[in-house]
């Protein structure tokens, strides 16, 4: 049996947080949970994930700056980076994939759909 | 003191002098602003204080005490009058470009060269003996200097004379700072500079040597006055009522005014090179005190040169210079010599000018223009005009120096001052009259002027007549013809005033009289019935001068084309039709006969250069003018008024038109702004609502796809999908309450509040949360407080709301929370204090704006609306109240609001 994917879910609302730790759990992913980017930052070292799911406000380091970090880092070349966010315009969106992130949800999301993209991601070669 | 070294340091004074007026009119031509400045202005109009005043005013005190003041009372009681009389001076010299006093009398009578001519005389004639003793001093205190042996000093020949040659420098200097424009009435900025500096430099001296003769010569002021005061002989010059009384001080003073108003000098600097009315407001303080500054010390000095010199043998006149002399510091003589040059030669340089133009614009320039051959052979009549002033301001001071050499050396500065201020006091008459009376009169002006002449040559220049010329002694004593009624100190049996002021009286009295009387009882021509009605009422019709006069008469535009660029540069011409042009909306192509208004401008154009008398002559070579006929001239001066009165309501429409067009430009601006304002909000309203809709739509997503899921699980999310539901119903109608409250529909419901109570019940209901965190909640109410009128509901939400926040953002553990409530002047105010992390100054404001939210720090357990503040806020300041906090990070934060006792809404 293959290793579980490791994902990183970052937000500071409680409430999806726990949403999506109990469903990404169900799915046999192996789930860390932060409440803002330092938490976030501090997880990904530890962690090194394979698909990062990253809100955008949030206090302290934001989730802008928490991609630019991944995509500069050699050691998480290798990590997704889904942002979810309430920022739903084009600008928003262009900005956060501009960043090098791999993929843009805007809230609120189906979670099936998200399960689907993130099957997908996850399965791309070189990951 | 060597001779040489005084001349030295006389040239250099004069060579700073140049360096002044060469660097004052480069930062002119730069446009630096000081040179223009009200200090200049008021410090040139010191140019009032000559070598009388350094010289004469301690000799004047030595004899006969305290009446030298009413010199200078005079003018600081007049100077306020000057905001009346010299702003109509100015705007009609600068509407009309007059540059002389004589040019101004004339063109106000009827424009006539006869009464240019006979004023340029009376000027002359008054003002040359005042300049003579100038040149008279710088002679006198240069002999004291270099000759001190204990006594008056002696005189030389003419060219052995230093003065002389002093005089030719002043010529110099005066021709090149005063004439280098061929316009006369553009302002001499470097030489208007260069006269403030010498007002400094006279006062600095005066000081310097007062200062000298109090506390070096004696011990002090309190010693002089003392002694003065043991001496009988001294103690006499410290009253005011001695001799002549008060009647003379009368007389000195009202001279003293008319001088200050008129003399030629004071013209020049205060009217002609005047660069902004205004000045005159701090000119009214500032002259008065430099004229206080100045006279500070001649008390002093006059009792202690009395008392050094018991025995008269040293003149007051010269105490400034003999005093130190006496006491062995020539370099303090050195100093006051230097402060009267200063004086003497501020004075003659701007008489000069004055006198100067006046003689050139009035006699030597319509003569020249007239003798036909010079029109046909110079080119540039301008550079003509040029030479002509110079000419004329070199004729002045060297016929000031002739008459000093050969007629004035015996007088007093004092003497020849004063009967130069009553030959001056002459045109009062004429020029009030000129500028207030409509009425007044070319004959009248005339006569009244030549009988005040008359008489002051009768009364005041004949009995000082050496008596070999004309046996003066017999007439003084028998009167003219010997009739006693005629004696020229006692007209009319007028005896026991002095002789100054009886001939003031008896001079000004003919005058007025006669100017009144004749202009009553003679009629005006056409022309100078226009002249006096734009005068009068010159703030009415300087806009639009050229179209209030009134003429008649075929010009060819081409001919006045050709005979201004006989004077001006063709470039200046063009550009000054330009404007003209534009003024009165002409087209050149169709306006070939230049009507009343081309001509006008021209003639004003060419009075700026060689004076009114000239420019008429000048005009007429061109025009054939017609007589012009009262009805002309009330028709000219009627439309004149109109199109005053039209274009001033159109450019009043038209700044109406700018308000309004500026006022919607702000409206639109402002819903603009507020458009961007809705976007944004809409835009975070429903980004704060896609917050919980996303835990709901997850959760629900789960409950329907997990099949297996545990029943803890299920509740645990079925219990979440309600919280976020609530949270989503609480925003929304939050977010309309907000809504109201701005667009101020929101009403308060008033009734009684008790505040007290309130507080009580809101910390009631919140004490066991607070309890179960183990916050400490300590309420300090003043129980005495008096009840407000408010709403109460809306003052409990707010309470509740900052207790809520209080407790959300409390330190834990170890919470405390403080309220007090008290009464505060005409309000209640109310503290809810926390101790946790406190706000950084930027978030002090940004915490009551909509939607800012602090999430990072305490321990709430969900995220707050961001609305609670904005809508708290809202809720006091309907009340009148304010609704503020103080914190500091890390200190824990302060909320306070302060609401009035009765509502104001």
């Amino acid at each position: 049996m293959k290793t579980p994917h490791k994902v990183l879910i970052v937000d500071d609302e409680p409430n999806i947080v726990m949403s999506l730790d109990y469903l990404f759990r169900r799915k046999g992913y192996e789930v860390f949970v932060g409440r803002d980017g330092e938490e976030a930052l501090a997880l990904l070292n530890d962690h090194s994930p394979d698909l990062l799911l990253l809100d955008i406000m949030m206090p302290k380091v934001n989730g802008y700056e928490v991609c630019e970090y991944v995509r500069s880092t050699e050691r998480l070349a290798a990590c997704k980076v889904v942002f979810m966010s309430a920022k739903s315009k084009e600008a928003d969106i262009e900005k956060g994939l501009a960043l090098g992130a791999d993929l843009y949800v805007p809230k609120p999301f189906s979670t099936r759909d998200l399960m689907k993209k993130v099957k997908v991601l996850l399965d791309q070669p070189g990951s | 003191m060597n001779e040489g070294w005084v001349i030295a340091v006389a040239c250099l004074y004069l060579t700073g002098l140049f360096g002044i007026a060469y660097w004052g009119d480069k930062q002119a031509r730069r446009g630096r602003k000081w040179t223009r400045s009200p200090w200049i202005y008021s410090l040139s109009l010191a140019v009032y204080c000559t070598a009388w005043t350094f010289f004469g005013s301690v000799g004047d005190a030595s004899r006969n005490g305290m009446s030298f003041l009413a010199i200078y009372i005079g003018p600081s009681l007049v100077i306020p009058l000057a905001w009346i009389f010299w702003r109509r001076f100015m705007r009609i010299c600068k509407t009309q470009r007059i540059s002389s006093f004589a040019d101004f009398l004339s063109t106000r009578y009827g424009r006539s060269s006869r009464v240019g001519v006979l004023v340029t005389i009376f000027m002359v004639m008054g003002v040359i003996p005042y300049i003579s003793i100038q040149h008279k001093a710088i002679s006198d205190s240069f002999e004291v200097l270099t000759h001190w042996s204990g006594g008056n000093g002696e005189t030389n020949s003419m060219f052995q004379d230093s003065a002389f040659y002093f005089a030719l420098l002043l010529t110099l200097f005066t021709i090149l700072f005063s004439t280098r424009k061929i316009e006369s009435t553009e302002r001499n900025a470097g030489l208007v500079v260069a006269v403030a500096a010498e007002s400094v430099v006279k006062l600095l001296a005066f000081l310097i040597v007062g200062a000298f003769v109090a506390w070096f010569s004696f011990d002090g002021l309190g010693e002089i006055f003392q002694t003065s005061a043991d001496n009988p002989e001294l103690e006499r010059l410290l009253h005011i009522d001695q001799g002549e009384g008060y009647g003379g001080w009368f007389f000195l003073v009202l001279l003293a005014m008319g001088a200050f108003l008129f003399l030629p000098r004071q013209f020049q600097v205060g009217v002609i090179e005047n660069a902004d009315a205004n000045h005159l407001r701090k000119a009214i303080w500032m002259f008065p005190l430099y004229l206080l500054l100045i006279n500070f010390f001649v008390m002093p000095v006059a009792l202690g040169g009395n008392i050094i010199f018991p025995d008269g043998s040293v003149s007051g006149d010269i105490f400034m210079l003999a005093i130190p002399l006496d006491s062995g510091e020539p370099l303090v003589a050195l100093i006051a010599f230097i402060g009267g040059f200063a004086a003497s030669t501020s004075m003659i340089i701007v008489s000069s000018i004055a006198l100067g133009l006046a003689l050139s614009n009035n006699i030597l320039m319509p003569a020249l223009i007239k003798a036909p051959r010079l029109r046909n052979r110079v080119r540039q009549l301008g550079k003509t005009a040029q030479y002509s002033r110079r000419f004329s301001i070199a004729a002045i001071i060297l016929l000031a120096y002739l008459f000093y050499r050969f007629v004035a050396a015996p007088y007093s500065l004092a003497q020849i001052g004063l009967i130069s201020f009553v030959a001056v006091s002459q045109f009062i008459p004429a020029s009030l009259g000129g500028i207030f009376w409509k009425q007044g009169n070319r004959r009248g002006a005339v006569t009244g002027l030549i009988a005040g002449f008359a008489l002051w040559f009768f009364t005041l220049i004949l009995p000082t007549l050496p008596d070999s010329l004309l046996g003066t002694s017999t007439l003084v004593s028998d009167g003219l013809g010997g009739i006693s009624g005629l004696r020229p100190t006692a007209l009319f049996g007028m005896e026991g005033l002095d002789v100054i002021s009886h001939g003031t009286f008896c001079s000004l009295l003919f005058n007025t009289l006669l100017y009144v009387g004749v202009s009553l009882f003679t009629k005006q021509d056409s022309v100078e019935r226009n002249q006096a009605e734009v005068f009068v009422d010159i703030f009415e019709y300087a806009e639009y001068y050229e179209s209030s006069i009134a003429r008649r008469g075929v010009a060819k535009v081409t001919d006045i084309r050709s005979l201004l660029e006989d004077f001006h540069q063709k470039e200046y011409v063009e550009r000054a039709f330009d404007v003209f042009a534009r003024k009165y909306l002409i087209d050149w192509e169709q306006y070939e006969e230049a009507d009343a208004r081309l001509i006008t401008f021209a003639e004003k154009l060419l009075t700026g250069i060689v004076g009114a008398a000239s420019a008429r002559v000048l005009v007429s070579t061109v025009l054939q003018e017609e007589k012009v006929s009262m009805e002309d001239v009330y028709l000219i001066l009627r439309e004149s008024q109109q199109v005053r009165t039209t274009n001033r309501e159109l450019k009043e429409k038209s700044d109406e038109l700018k308000k309004a067009t500026e006022a919607l430009r702000e409206v639109n601006e402002q819903l603009k702004q507020q458009d961007v304002l809705k976007d944004e909000f809409l835009y975070t309203v429903t980004h704060e609502l896609r917050t919980p809709l996303t835990t709901i739509l997850a959760l629900s997503e789960l409950l329907l796809d997990v099949e297996d899921m545990e029943d803890e699980e299920r509740e645990k999310f079925l219990n979440t999908i309600m919280q976020e539901s609530e949270r989503m119903g609480r925003l929304i109608s939050l977010v309309l309450d907000l809504e109201k409250y701005e667009s101020g529909k929101q009403k308060l419901l008033l009734t009684e509040v008790d505040m007290v109570k309130m507080v009580q019940e809101v910390s009631f209901e919140i004490r066991p949360q607070a309890e179960s965190r183990g916050i400490d909640l300590v309420v300090d109410l003043q129980l005495s407080a008096p009840r407000l009128q408010g709403d109460a509901d809306k003052l409990k939400q707010v309470m509740l709301n900052l207790l809520t926040n209080a407790l959300k953002f409390c330190r834990q553990p170890g919470g405390r929370i403080e309220v007090s409530m008290y009464r505060y002047d005409r309000s209640i105010k109310v503290n809810v204090e926390d101790n946790g992390e406190g706000l950084a100054p930027e978030e002090q404001t940004s915490i009551f704006d909509k939607f800012y939210q602090v999430r990072s720090r305490g321990n709430a357990p969900r995220p707050g609306s961001g609305l609670g503040l904005a809508i708290c806020k809202q809720i006091v300041e309907l009340h009148g109240g304010t609704l503020w906090v103080e914190s500091e990070l890390g200190k824990g934060a302060k909320f306070s609001f302060l609401i009035p006792l009765q509502a104001s809404k």
